[in-house]
């Protein structure tokens, strides 16, 4: 369970600077506890990873970033405000500065892909229809799409999808954009084109990305700074430098992608061989 | 024993909770804050949907029923010698009682099911989720215009019905029996009184579409969204919308004609 923080000045100084600040949070779903206390600070303008194996609730995280659900203790800071405290109404004006990709890409299946992207824009904005129509060809042309822009959800493939959605969670140049398991179900190629996306969209626009992702390598090499969860807790943060020289059991399993350790190949179960000799007992 | 009371509670609650989350979503979607002007392309595109393309089954089934009515009425007054009462008999029947009722259960099982299906799937697919980051509302985006569909479609639906029942009916007891037409239309014009026969129907209509579409945007919005889930909720839509019809149906007709 070791924690390194930051040590170098460049870390430091990513830390002072926070656009989302998770203080002592707490969260279940039934009785399954998911969150025991985690506290992270995401650095502004940075890319910040979450990673920890499946079922650590990183998906869960960003949906409590972004106020789709409440946690049980705790407070969660967005650029200022507490967004547990934040009213039905306050939450919607709060998601404009905020853009999600969704895992499944969660395109509007009614839509095309221009009427996907330019959605947000003639929801929040009172732009007329010539502007709208420039930026959604400069967002698809960024995500490498514009000839694209009439198709259907139906008529993309996988990473195409994905690309679209992510023209559409900066269609209306959110300050923070939030990537679930970008690269998850990706060929190679689609995966490269995501990483690199990411990567310079962020330096382009100057937002914060927040990416969840369990994807070491891809992950790695675009992320400034790295928390990784388990057991409800972060086990560890720092640089992508400083996460490899972290000599911890648990940290070391995950980022190695070894099958056996702290976090067992084996899901909880009674003693096999008791358990085949009690045939008919239960499953 | 106690296991049993145990479950029961748990039950107990859950049904009262997910009441409770019907209640809050058709205030939030329909009562709070409705936005006319966002919703009025979207209120046209759902009456499409739920209305228009409905009309293929509720046409025939209105010609259908209205045609056994008009067969049956006549086999039977006819052993009476009042066979050119059918016309009557055809009408009130059907504006009072099977014009709403069966269109709503008809309803139901075409328009309610597709609404089900449709926002459980956004669910599954992460499309609602989507425009609650995107800062839209789903229930104002979503569930309200097609909230306002069903409302609007049902009472336009059992005129239909209605209107078409009749004219099944002539077609066998006129046209093929051989009833004369002034006795089929003028005992019909004479018994049906407009307020207590065909605007007790269409009170009846409103209820009824309030409440199927209801139950089916509850249960699209409320499912699990995995495949399971959205079958098991389109099942529950029909089961319950044709429960609560035919339930609502003898309330109804008991605070309006028990009098009688």
């Amino acid at each position: 369970m070791e924690a390194v923080s930051p040590a170098t000045g460049s870390a430091s100084s990513m830390l002072e600077d926070v656009i989302v600040e998770i203080k002592d949070l707490t969260f279940s779903r039934g009785n399954r506890p998911i969150f025991k206390g985690v506290d992270i600070k995401i650095p502004r303008g940075k890319v910040t990873a979450i990673m920890g194996p499946s079922g650590t609730g990183k998906t869960t995280l960003l949906k409590l970033i972004g106020g789709q659900l409440r946690p049980d203790s705790g407070d969660i800071v967005v650029e200022g405000s507490s967004v547990p405290s934040l009213g039905r109404k306050d939450l919607f004006v709060i998601r404009e500065k905020m853009g999600m990709l969704f895992q499944s890409g969660a395109l509007f299946t009614d839509m095309n892909v221009f009427d996907n992207i330019a959605f947000p824009i003639r929801v929040h904005t009172q732009l007329p229809e010539e502007m709208i129509r420039d930026i959604v060809l400069m967002k698809l042309q960024a995500v490498g799409l514009r000839g694209a822009y009439d198709l259907m959800p139906s008529e993309l493939s996988g990473g195409m999808a994905r690309r679209v959605a992510l023209a559409r969670a900066i269609s209306l140049d959110p300050n923070i954009v939030m990537y679930d398991e970008p690269f998850t179900g990706q060929d190679p190629i689609a995966m490269g084109v995501l990483v690199n996306l990411i990567r310079r969209l962020n330096q382009a626009l100057g937002h914060t990305s927040i990416i969840v992702s369990h994807d070491i390598q891809e992950t790695l090499s675009i992320a400034d700074y790295i928390y990784l969860i388990a057991d409800g807790k972060v086990i560890a943060h720092g640089t992508p430098d400083q996460l490899k020289t972290i000599e911890s059991e648990q940290v070391r399993q995950f980022v190695e992608g070894l099958p056996d350790g702290p976090v067992p190949f084996h899901y909880q179960a009674p003693d096999f061989l008791e358990q085949l000799m009690h045939k008919g007992v239960s499953r | 024993m106690i296991d049993f009371m145990q479950k029961l509670g748990h039950r107990t609650l859950s049904k009262l909770a997910a009441f409770g989350r019907s209640g809050q979503i058709l205030f939030q979607s329909v009562v709070a804050k409705p936005a006319p002007v966002m919703m009025f392309p979207l209120l046209i595109k759902q009456i499409y949907f739920v209305g228009v393309l409905s009309l293929i089954i509720i046409v025939v089934s209105g010609l259908f029923i209205g045609m056994v009515l008009g067969l049956q009425g006549y086999t039977i007054l006819a052993d009476y010698g009042s066979e050119e009462a059918v016309g009557q008999m055809v009408a009130l029947s059907l504006v009072r009682e099977l014009a709403p009722v069966v269109t709503a259960l008809l309803f139901a099982g075409r328009a309610g099911s597709a609404l089900t299906a449709e926002i459980g799937l956004m669910k599954a697919t992460e499309q609602l989720a989507s425009l609650e980051m995107i800062g839209v509302d789903p229930l104002r985006r979503i569930i309200a215009p097609r909230l306002y569909a069903g409302f609007i479609c049902m009472p336009l639906l059992t005129m239909i019905f209605a209107v078409v029942g009749v004219w099944g009916a002539a077609l066998v007891a006129v046209d093929w029996l051989g009833i004369y037409s002034g006795s089929y239309w003028v005992n019909m014009q004479q018994s049906v009184d407009f307020m207590s026969d065909v605007v007790n129907g269409l009170i009846k209509a409103v209820v009824f579409g309030f409440v199927v579409t209801w139950i089916a945007v509850y249960q699209g919005y409320d499912c699990v969204p995995t495949s399971e889930g959205i079958s098991q909720a389109t099942t529950r839509t029909v089961v319950y919308s044709s429960l609560a019809v035919l339930g609502l149906d003898f309330i109804l007709t008991a605070l309006m004609f028990g009098d009688l």
